[in-house]
């Protein structure tokens, strides 16, 4: 019985991103909008910051992934705009989706986007920053583990706001304490990746991974009720 | 033999609104009922408690069996809405709405692919994204998705409106077509002369309250 | 003295007519009154000052007080947590008033937990934020009540919003170990040795000071939630009441328009 409910939940979860990523494709709001967005903060923190490379570089980890949040905000937005037009959540209530299928699904499409998003952060910071990272196992375990924390938290609180008229303010202060852990360790493991002192690094990863595991276990339970309400 | 819909001083609240303050319906299985009523009398509010999506909280409610007070969701499969809203997805095609909304509801890829030409979707409008439609042929798509569910119980939100001529009469012989087939329709409309004309019986709707119980039914006191 | 008439888990809780106090209430007040006079003569007067800093050591008793509101600010959002939990089980409004409340005095104490400390750091390191990993993971956590009740105030439905603000409720709790983990063990790969984190030595007079200042802060609380729960309560019972004229409001426009009311709708009164 188990391995039904598991098989249809990840067959659901397929057909949700599938049809998220079909979207994209068709509206192109991320790559037009999203990750214009992410080089612009990268220029915003030069500005901020004195433009002697000797601090952008040190502070790369920490810019980058404070880049990558941002853009998170706007990537949740962006998936739950589209269910939440012309009477599409009441849709989904009415459809047969494992509710579970449909937070993994919506999960594993910002998940996507983010890591789109991470890949062009990174050229980016490597350009403007001038930052060299040693360390590229540590550096793409981290950017996977934490984006798939990012993505599940991410779904989660983005259904959760979704349906009020206030989740564009709502969002960001719901999120951001929530994935502090998340900039933290992701901000280490770079440290440790760019210093070739990888060691604590990995343990950081540890972190990440314990803390999309436990997201994405609460997702799979509250998702459901949480979608009820929106 | 027993009632597709089987309410009892059915109490619904939208918020702090009661949208429905007081329901008493029977619905045959193949009946076709229309429910007529002023705006803001809570037809679509009822509609959409018959679909499971709008929690039932006094009285008792009873859809193709499910207790409708108790978990409202297993009603869900069993029943097709059309709404006021679409719930279509503005950059997907035609054809992709039909097929991701059937494949969501369990439908057979034949079903969709039949409900599209029965609605006439398969032609030149097949691959054109909704958000370029008009109304009436967003309604179609919606209607489409309906049909290929093949429900047990249709719930119409004036499905008249928004069509032309040719998709009213088209909504009429999908609407004979689901009774021959065994199914039971409720629907709301402001278009009396065409309803009455398809309706087997009319309820009107007033004020959130119904009393829309067949003629020789017993009046039971409600369970609770 | 009445009580209202839905079910809510007010249990031994009687609203006065008047308003939210009770006997009960007051004993509670005045020996709250007198315990934190006590407390702030052992606090301020009898115990010693810290003998290594001259103008800043009486500022120091000021961790009298930070400590036992953090307490207090743990202490709540628990509350909020476990009364989250059961509102999702019973499905009664009380808990979710219960929740909710606590969930307020809990940022109370939160807003008071982070001035003091910052109060008190200035006594150890001379500027008024150092990034202390306990202070930090505490201004994190102010944040994310902050947002537990803005949900709140985002939502109109009172089922909706309890049901959404209960699984919030236990995610936040559920986030906190984790931010202070994470903080902490950022804090400790950085942190120079000039910046010593806050922590009180204690012993003797101090010790019992700092017992007793939680002791104080928990009878507050619980002072403080009888007033704020209770007012939630009598909400909640307007609320019902006015859904009650509500449906009455609804079937005379029935009437109005020419309908009936049903025959299996109890008459007003019979409720």
């Amino acid at each position: 019985m188990a391995d039904l409910a598991a098989e249809s939940m990840l067959r659901d979860a397929a057909m949700v991103v599938g049809k998220d990523l079909r979207l994209e494709w068709r509206s192109r709001v991320t790559l037009s909008q999203i990750l214009p967005f992410a080089l612009l903060v990268l220029i915003l923190f030069a500005f901020a910051l004195d433009p002697d490379r000797r601090i952008l570089e040190e502070a790369t980890p920490g810019l980058f992934w404070l880049a990558v949040l941002f853009s998170m905000l706007l990537a949740i937005q962006r998936a739950y705009a589209v269910e939440t037009t012309d009477g599409v959540i009441d849709a989904l209530r009415l459809s047969d989706l494992d509710p579970a299928g449909i937070f993994l699904g919506k999960a594993a499409g910002i998940g996507l986007h983010l890591l789109v998003l991470e890949v062009v952060l990174f050229i980016g910071v490597t350009v403007l920053y001038g930052a060299t990272p040693h360390g590229g196992l540590l550096v793409v375990v981290t950017m996977l583990l934490a984006t798939a924390g990012l993505a599940a938290a991410g779904s989660l609180y983005g259904v959760l706001a979704a349906g009020l008229r206030v989740r564009d303010t709502l969002l960001p202060i719901l999120m951001l304490p929530v994935v502090a852990p998340v900039l933290i360790a992701g901000t280490e493991a770079f440290s440790a990746a760019y210093a070739n002192s990888s060691g604590d690094g990995w343990k950081w990863c540890g972190l990440l991974a314990a803390f999309s595991v436990l997201y994405l276990a609460i997702g799979i339970f509250a998702f459901e009720p949480l979608l009820e309400e929106s | 033999m027993d009632a597709v819909v089987r309410f009892r001083a059915a109490v619904c609240l939208l918020g702090r609104f009661p949208a429905l303050a007081g329901v008493d319906l029977d619905v045959a299985p193949g009946e076709i009922v229309l429910l007529q009523g002023p705006n803001g009398a809570g037809k679509t509010t009822l509609l959409r408690a018959c679909a499971g999506l709008v929690p039932v909280t006094e009285g008792q409610a009873d859809v193709l069996g499910v207790d409708l007070v108790a978990d409202r969701r297993p009603v869900r499969p069993m029943v097709g809405l059309l709404g006021h809203a679409t719930g279509l997805y503005d950059d997907l095609t035609v054809v992709e709405n039909v097929r991701f909304w059937s494949k969501a509801g369990r439908s057979k890829r034949a079903d969709a692919d039949a409900a599209l030409a029965r609605l006439g979707l398969d032609g030149r409008l097949a691959d054109v994204p909704v958000a370029r439609l008009s109304a009436g042929q967003r309604r179609r798509t919606a209607l489409a998705i309906l049909v290929a569910r093949r429900p047990r119980l249709w719930l119409l939100d004036e499905p008249h409106a928004a069509l032309d001529q040719d998709g009213r009469d088209l909504v009429d012989g999908l609407m004979a077509d689901a009774v021959a087939a065994g199914a039971t329709v409720l629907f709301a409309s402001h278009e009396l002369d065409r309803a009455e004309a398809v309706a087997h019986r009319s309820v009107t709707v007033a004020g959130g309250t119904v009393n829309g119980l067949l003629a020789g039914s017993a009046q039971e006191v409600p369970v609770g | 003295m009445t009580s209202p008439s839905s079910d809510t888990g007010a249990g031994i809780l009687r609203l006065h007519p008047d308003g939210t106090a009770s006997r009960g209430s007051r004993i509670l007040g005045i020996v709250v009154l007198v315990s934190v006079v006590v407390f702030l003569y052992v606090a301020l007067v009898a115990s010693a000052p810290d003998k290594s800093l001259d103008a800043q050591g009486q500022l120091v008793r000021i961790m009298y007080l930070h400590v036992p509101s953090a307490i207090a600010c743990y202490t709540a959002f628990f509350v909020t947590a476990v009364a989250s939990g059961m509102y999702l089980w019973k499905r009664t409004m009380g808990w979710d008033a219960l929740a909710a409340s606590s969930a307020e005095i809990g940022v109370l104490f939160v807003a008071l937990t982070l001035l003091t400390g910052s109060i008190w750091g200035h006594t150890t390191w001379g500027t008024w934020w150092e990034w202390d990993p306990r202070l930090t993971s505490t201004a994190l956590m102010f944040v994310l009540y902050l947002g537990y009740l803005a949900l709140r105030r985002a939502v109109l439905d009172p089922t909706s919003r309890a049901k959404q603000s209960a699984i919030l409720g236990i995610i936040a709790f559920v986030n906190v170990p984790i931010v202070h983990y994470s903080v902490d063990w950022w804090r400790s790969l950085h942190q120079t040795a000039t910046v010593a984190s806050l922590d009180p030595q204690i012993d003797g007079l101090r010790l019992f000071a700092l017992m007793f200042g939680m002791v104080v802060a928990m009878l507050l609380y619980v002072w403080l939630m009888m007033h704020r729960f209770r007012l939630a309560f009598a909400e909640a019972a307007l609320e019902a009441k006015g859904l009650d004229l509500a449906l009455a409001e609804r079937r005379a426009e029935a009437r109005a328009d020419g309908g009936t009311v049903p025959p299996s709708v109890k008459t007003e009164g019979a409720s």
